[in-house]
């Protein structure tokens, strides 16, 4: 099966302190992946530079069946590529509503002279009720965001991923701020996607990272330490070394 | 009685070896001397500066003061001062003789001819006058209106001169008027060859003269001091060229669209000239065909052709030639004006670099407030330019009351800083700390301030311009040479500038105040929960960046124009400055005044005429500069930059 | 343009409705001398300044770009209609001056005298290139869009692409038409150095038409081109851009990674407003009669902004109204035709102190209304909002904060 997502011997240093450290990493087309490693060990970094934000000094990131490199590309084009990405904290509009925060995302042109004429028709309503059936904030279309409890802005974010249909999905600690039946909820949902397209998911929770019952790797100052099932790398000494001894 | 002692010591002695005495030769040439005239007096006023009669002097200045008579009754000259009814008189040799009536005595009254002759005549006379004040006018009145006629006198006047400057400074001048003036031309080719590469503005206005060139039109070489044949459309224009040509008299003049147009008018006939009517003459083309058919009826002159015009081009050469005639001369003076223009662009790089430093202090003097407000807190403060002018108000406030310059500023300084501080403090406290991370609303609050106060200013102080004097020892420029020179205040306001680098960085990295200043700007919430006021340390950060501008007005006020837009003319630069510099970072204010100052005085060379065009290309070039270093010259990496 | 835009959005048919009683009334008042003719055209240039606002608010309000040198725009846009005004002005004259000598003038004989008479207060007597296209309306209209809406798509692709943002960029923008105006006011720019055009009231071949008359037809040009440009912004807020480039002001970082290019957004906008703020000052300078180099001041763009501000940003009509009630009360109070007010130890002269009060009556905007005069119709409409403490609502330095976001 060839890999949808390829990362190889990428380093980037921040003024002398390598934050990522000749990293190699990659994921298939249907894959869940959860990557866990304590504070410092380059898990944003990693999304960073995946995502266009930071570019690398070393290395190669290539992504898709043509394995095109990704390193050229800006944010905007790697989003359009096919990459999707959930904050930490939930980023969403809040100054408009769940529906426009959802047509935004929606997949569509995304030029200003295409979308200044884009007006929404019945397929792109009915997509956008679907999506928030999805998520369950259907009741709540034409509210503002920032009116929206923290959990139902994670979940709205969640929908705006999914609108963007991408191919990679990188979500940074989905569950925080979450109830156990939103947690629940939240895997059913991963591994559902995880069906269909490739999702990193970066997680402190162990908990989380049991339920969602798939490969992990372990990043430590800014290398992979180790890969394999949960229960493979938390009985692997090095691993047990670095949370527990080193921290 | 001592004088006349001398005096006639002088006479015994002199007696034998000159011919004449100054009596004697005006006896003797009593008639020319009544009635004199620049043509013909010539040979007396030689004579008497020649004779070697001390009395000659006197004699002389007598006469061109109108202070010379003669004695009607037996033709006898003496020095006469009017008194009462009449003249005292005084012999030439310097003893009273008595009295006379208006009517016994001619007063000579030479015209100002005459006049000018005796002057140079004196000249030899002055320059070695006892009184060294004198001696040095004269040089300096020579020096001034260069004459050949100097040569001479000043020569003979330097072997006894006691003075070393004076006779240095003699020296220089014979070799200067040996140079233009003397007629053998190894001996000004030596007098050239001497200077070297001197810098002096006296000998590069000595030498200019020797390059002067005329341009000439001749049809075979001329046997003149060439200094280079000019190709028509390459080193002169062909209307320049030909209009040589027809001043020349070698070619006819050509026929201008105005004589066009005036002859065609005169010869109007019937609506219409040459068979063209009237209506048609609205082209260039047609106007032309018109006189052509002038012309070929005889009506108007025949006027050259464009083509007639190129071949007299081409059977004439143009030189241009040096007006001295000397080419030996010619020769040396281009090499020592090259040798010269070398040095003297050196010079000017120095004095440019000089200059550039100078304005890199006033903006860093300008900006370092900004700096600290803008780079540490992340406020922008458009009020900044106000609390400039505040403290230059301020300046002007204390001299009111306060006489003496130096004190004044001495007490200006402190007092700025503290009229600012405050007004930043009031301005944090009841603004700006309700606008923390909203730093787009800051700038327009601030713009508000800015305008209000500008507009007081205005109301308070008058839309005139009040004076803020510096102190006498700031007056005048240290001076190096003729090319590098720079003024007191410029070196005042460089040191100040150093003066705060240095304060600001011992502020910052010494002491507690600083040290808290740098952990609120990293992280407030961190720096608070240590025990750090933040609300104290932004009052006192904002105030100390307006303090500063407080100080920077006094300085900046002490050489431009103190008006209430005196600040205005400085924001958007030291807005510049900081960003070109980087933000954050005393070290980036720095930087950036710098490559400001240095880059705008590096501009103007180009253009010195127009500071305006300095500025324009200038904020051009940090426009593009931006695109390669968006967080400025010195800047924050990595994480730290917060992006 | 369906019924359904109208009713989305109401402020639109309430403000055309207003605009055209306005329009009308005036007309109606200078047709019956109660109105003279320099009110008309005060009002005429009040609706253009209006006109920029609207532009400054899609920058500002909208896309959270806060430019200090939009007037730069609105100066360029009055420089290049007013080479056209100027020189089929001049060449009248210079035409009718020479029919009397005699021989019927050649092209180049009035090209020359229109180059002395424009340029002889400058000391030079030749046409500069840039004056090449001067003599043909329909090449100068162009230009009056062409040239600044270039300059702002090199200036922006600059800015923009090199990811300038916050305070940098306004002080860039600032910098920007400063050195316009330090250019311009060069004698040798070529457009007249610090004297600038004048004489841009006479519109050429309208000699007879009285003044009255022309400044009747610019103020309804000038509230067509209000009109029209508030319906075109309503149309395009409304829409998905309108929901891009407010994304853009509060989380620009988020808008990328939803794969949208921010930069050619803030491109297109920064160019468009441009463009709009040009047409503006197009309108403005022929009823100003006069313009020079002083009109760029950066502090001219900076009042731009103080316009929206107290308008209230964000929404269109909040734009119109801050430029209209500042810029008229401007006028009142500097025309010497406020009262003053004795203190007793000193005397409150209007003409003095408006520019202290405006300062004021900004701070005091800026810090307790955020929201602007705009403000004020939330109340009636009864608006209401969850309290977030006055939460910013984005992490980028342009977003709303809680309280301005009400609309």
């Amino acid at each position: 099966m060839s890999q949808l997502l390829e990362v190889s011997g990428v380093t980037v240093s921040f003024d002398g302190f390598r934050a990522i450290n000749n990293l190699t990493f990659s994921i298939g087309p249907a894959e869940l992946r959860a990557i866990i490693g304590p504070n410092g060990a380059g898990k944003s970094t990693f999304m960073d530079i995946v995502t266009g934000k930071t570019k690398p000094d070393s290395g190669t990131v290539t992504f898709g069946e043509k394995s095109a490199s990704l390193l050229k590309l800006s944010e905007a084009k790697i989003a359009r590529a096919g990459v999707g990405r959930k904050f930490q904290r939930p980023t969403v509009f809040e100054d408009q509503t769940v529906t426009e925060n959802l047509t935004l995302a929606l997949k569509a042109a995304r030029s200003p002279w295409r979308v200044l004429g884009w007006r929404v028709k019945g397929p792109d309503l009915d997509r956008i009720t679907a999506l928030a059936q999805q998520v369950g904030l259907a009741d709540h279309l034409p509210r503002k965001a920032g009116e929206l409890s923290h959990g139902q802005k994670q979940w709205l974010e969640i929908a705006m991923l999914l609108a963007q249909e991408p191919r990679l999905l990188l979500v940074d600690e989905p569950a925080a701020g979450m109830t156990l039946a939103e947690r629940e909820k939240t895997t059913e949902l991963l591994v559902d996607i995880a069906k269909t397209r490739a999702v990193v998911v970066v997680e402190h929770d162990m908990e989380f990272v049991r339920r969602l019952n798939c490969r992990v790797t372990v990043l430590h100052e800014g290398s992979v330490l180790a890969e394999g099932s949960l229960d493979h790398v938390t009985k692997n000494q090095d691993v047990i070394d670095v949370y527990l001894g080193r921290g | 009685m001592r004088i006349l002692l001398a005096c006639l010591l002088a006479l015994l002695c002199a007696a034998p070896l000159r011919a004449e005495t100054a009596a004697e030769i005006l006896t003797a040439n009593a008639a020319l001397v009544e009635k004199a005239s620049r043509q013909t007096i010539a040979p007396v006023i030689d004579a008497l500066g020649a004779s070697g009669d001390p009395t000659a002097a006197a004699v002389l200045e007598a006469w061109a003061n109108k202070g010379l008579g003669i004695r009607k009754s037996d033709g006898l000259f003496f020095l006469i001062t009017a008194n009462e009814g009449g003249y005292a008189l005084t012999d030439l040799a310097g003893a009273p003789a008595g009295e006379a009536a208006k009517s016994d005595i001619t007063e000579l009254k030479p015209n100002a001819g005459v006049r000018g002759m005796i002057a140079t005549a004196l000249v030899q006379f002055t320059l070695s006058d006892p009184d060294a004040a004198k001696r040095a006018a004269a040089l300096d009145s020579i020096a001034k209106d260069p004459k050949p006629e100097a040569l001479a006198p000043l020569r003979a006047a330097i072997t006894n001169e006691p003075d070393a400057t004076l006779k240095a400074q003699k020296q220089r001048l014979e070799r200067l008027l040996t140079l233009r003036f003397d007629p053998e031309s190894t001996a000004r080719i030596a007098a050239i060859n001497s200077f070297g590469a001197d810098l002096g503005l006296d000998l590069r206005g000595a030498l200019n003269p020797l390059l002067a060139t005329k341009k000439l039109a001749a049809a075979e070489p001329p046997t003149a001091n060439i200094a280079q044949e000019l190709k028509p459309g390459r080193d002169l224009s062909e209307a320049e060229a030909y209009d040589l040509l027809v001043s020349a008299n070698l070619a006819p003049a050509r026929l201008t669209i105005e004589a066009a147009r005036t002859a065609l008018i005169a010869n109007l006939a019937g609506g219409a000239v040459g068979g063209i009517p009237l209506a048609d003459l609205n082209t260039q083309a047609a106007r032309d065909r018109a006189y052509t058919a002038l012309e070929a009826a005889g009506t108007v002159p025949q006027a050259a052709t464009d083509d007639e015009a190129a071949a007299a081009l081409k059977a004439h050469h143009f030189y241009d030639i040096y007006i001295e005639p000397d080419p030996g001369v010619t020769t040396a003076a281009a090499a020592a004006l090259k040798s010269i223009g070398h040095k003297v662009a050196a010079m000017q790089a120095a004095d440019l670099a000089l200059d550039g430093l100078s304005l890199a202090s006033i903006y860093f003097l300008a900006a370092i407030g900004l700096a600290i407000t803008f780079g540490v807190m992340g406020v922008i403060n458009m009020a900044h330019g106000e609390f400039i002018t505040m403290g230059a108000y301020t300046g002007y406030v204390v001299q009111l009351y306060v006489p003496n310059y130096t004190a004044s500023i001495l007490i200006a300084l402190p007092l700025a800083f503290a009229v600012t501080f405050a007004a930043g403090v009031a301005m944090e406290r009841l603004v700006i700390r309700h606008l923390y991370k909203r730093p787009l609303e800051t700038l327009l609050a601030t713009f508000g301030i800015s305008i209000a106060l500008q507009q007081i200013l205005k109301n308070v102080f008058g839309t005139q311009a009040r004076p803020l004097t510096s102190p006498a020892w700031l007056d005048g420029a240290l001076t190096l040479n003729d090319v590098v020179s720079i003024s007191y205040i410029r070196i005042a306001i460089f040191v100040l500038a150093l003066l705060f680098l240095t304060f600001f960085l011992w502020l910052m990295k010494r002491t507690r105040l600083g040290l808290e200043v740098r952990a609120v700007t990293q992280n407030p919430t961190m720096a608070a929960s240590m025990g750090i006021n933040p609300d104290r340390i932004n009052m006192l950060t904002f105030g100390l960046g307006s303090g500063i501008a407080g100080i920077a007005g006094v300085a900046i006020g002490l050489f431009a124009k103190v008006t209430s837009e005196l600040g205005t003319d400085y924001i958007v630069q030291s807005f510049m400055t900081v960003v070109v510099g980087g933000v954050g970072n005393i070290w980036g204010a720095l930087a950036g005044a710098t490559m400001i100052g240095g880059l705008q005085k590096l501009i103007e060379v180009f253009n010195p005429s127009n500071t305006l065009a300095a500025q324009t290309y200038m904020i051009l070039f940090i426009i593009l500069f931006i695109q390669f270093r968006p967080r400025g010259i010195i800047a924050l990496k990595g994480r730290a930059a917060g992006d | 343009m369906t019924r359904s835009f109208f009713l989305r959005t109401p402020s639109l048919l309430i403000f055309l409705i207003c605009l055209a009683l306005f329009t009308f009334a005036t007309t109606l008042a200078a047709h019956y001398g109660l109105m003279s003719t320099s009110f008309v055209k005060t009002l005429g240039k009040t609706l253009c300044l209006c006109l920029a606002a609207l532009a400054m608010d899609l920058i500002w309000g909208y896309a959270g770009i806060l430019s200090l040198g939009h007037m730069a725009f609105f100066a360029l846009g009055g420089y290049m209609i007013g080479m056209w005004l100027m020189y089929a002005r001049t060449e009248e004259i210079v035409i009718t001056s020479l029919a009397n000598s005699g021989l019927p003038a050649t092209p180049e004989e009035i090209q020359q005298g229109i180059a002395s008479q424009i340029f002889g207060v400058v000391g030079a007597s030749d046409l500069p290139t840039i004056w090449a296209f001067a003599h043909s309306l329909p090449l100068q209209l162009f230009l009056v869009i062409a040239l600044p809406g270039l300059l702002a798509l090199i200036f922006g692709w600059l800015a923009f692409r090199s990811r300038v943002t916050g305070v940098y960029l306004s002080i860039l923008t600032q910098a920007m038409t400063l050195a316009l105006a330090l250019y311009l006011f060069q004698n040798d720019s070529g457009l007249r150095g610090n004297n600038g055009l004048s004489g841009l009231q006479n519109i050429p071949g309208l000699d007879a038409t009285s003044q009255d008359s022309i400044s009747l037809w610019f103020f309804w040009a000038s509230a067509a081109a209000l009109a029209l440009a508030y319906l075109a912004l309503t149309w395009i807020t409304s829409g998905k851009f309108g929901s891009v480039i407010r994304a853009i002001r509060d989380d620009e970082a988020r808008v990328r990674f939803l794969g949208y290019s921010v930069e050619g957004y803030k491109l297109f906008v920064f160019t468009l407003t441009a463009i709009i703020t040009a047409i503006a000052g197009a309108l403005y300078y022929p009823q100003a009669g006069i313009i020079n180099p002083a009109e760029l001041a950066p502090i001219a763009s900076i009042y731009l902004a103080v316009w929206v501000a107290i308008g209230g940003r964000g929404r269109l009509y909040g734009a119109v109204i801050g430029a209209a009630v500042v810029s008229l009360l401007s006028s009142w109070f500097t025309g010497g035709r406020a009262p003053s007010i004795p203190l007793g130890f000193m005397t409150i002269n209007w003409v003095d102190w408006w520019q202290v009060l405006l300062g004021a009556a900004f701070v005091c905007v800026t810090l307790f209304a955020p929201k602007g005069i705009g403000g004020l119709f939330d109340r009636f409409a009864g608006f209401h909002a969850p309290d977030r403490k006055g939460a910013p609502l984005g992490p980028d330095q342009g977003s709303l904060q809680e309280k301005e976001a009400l609309e």
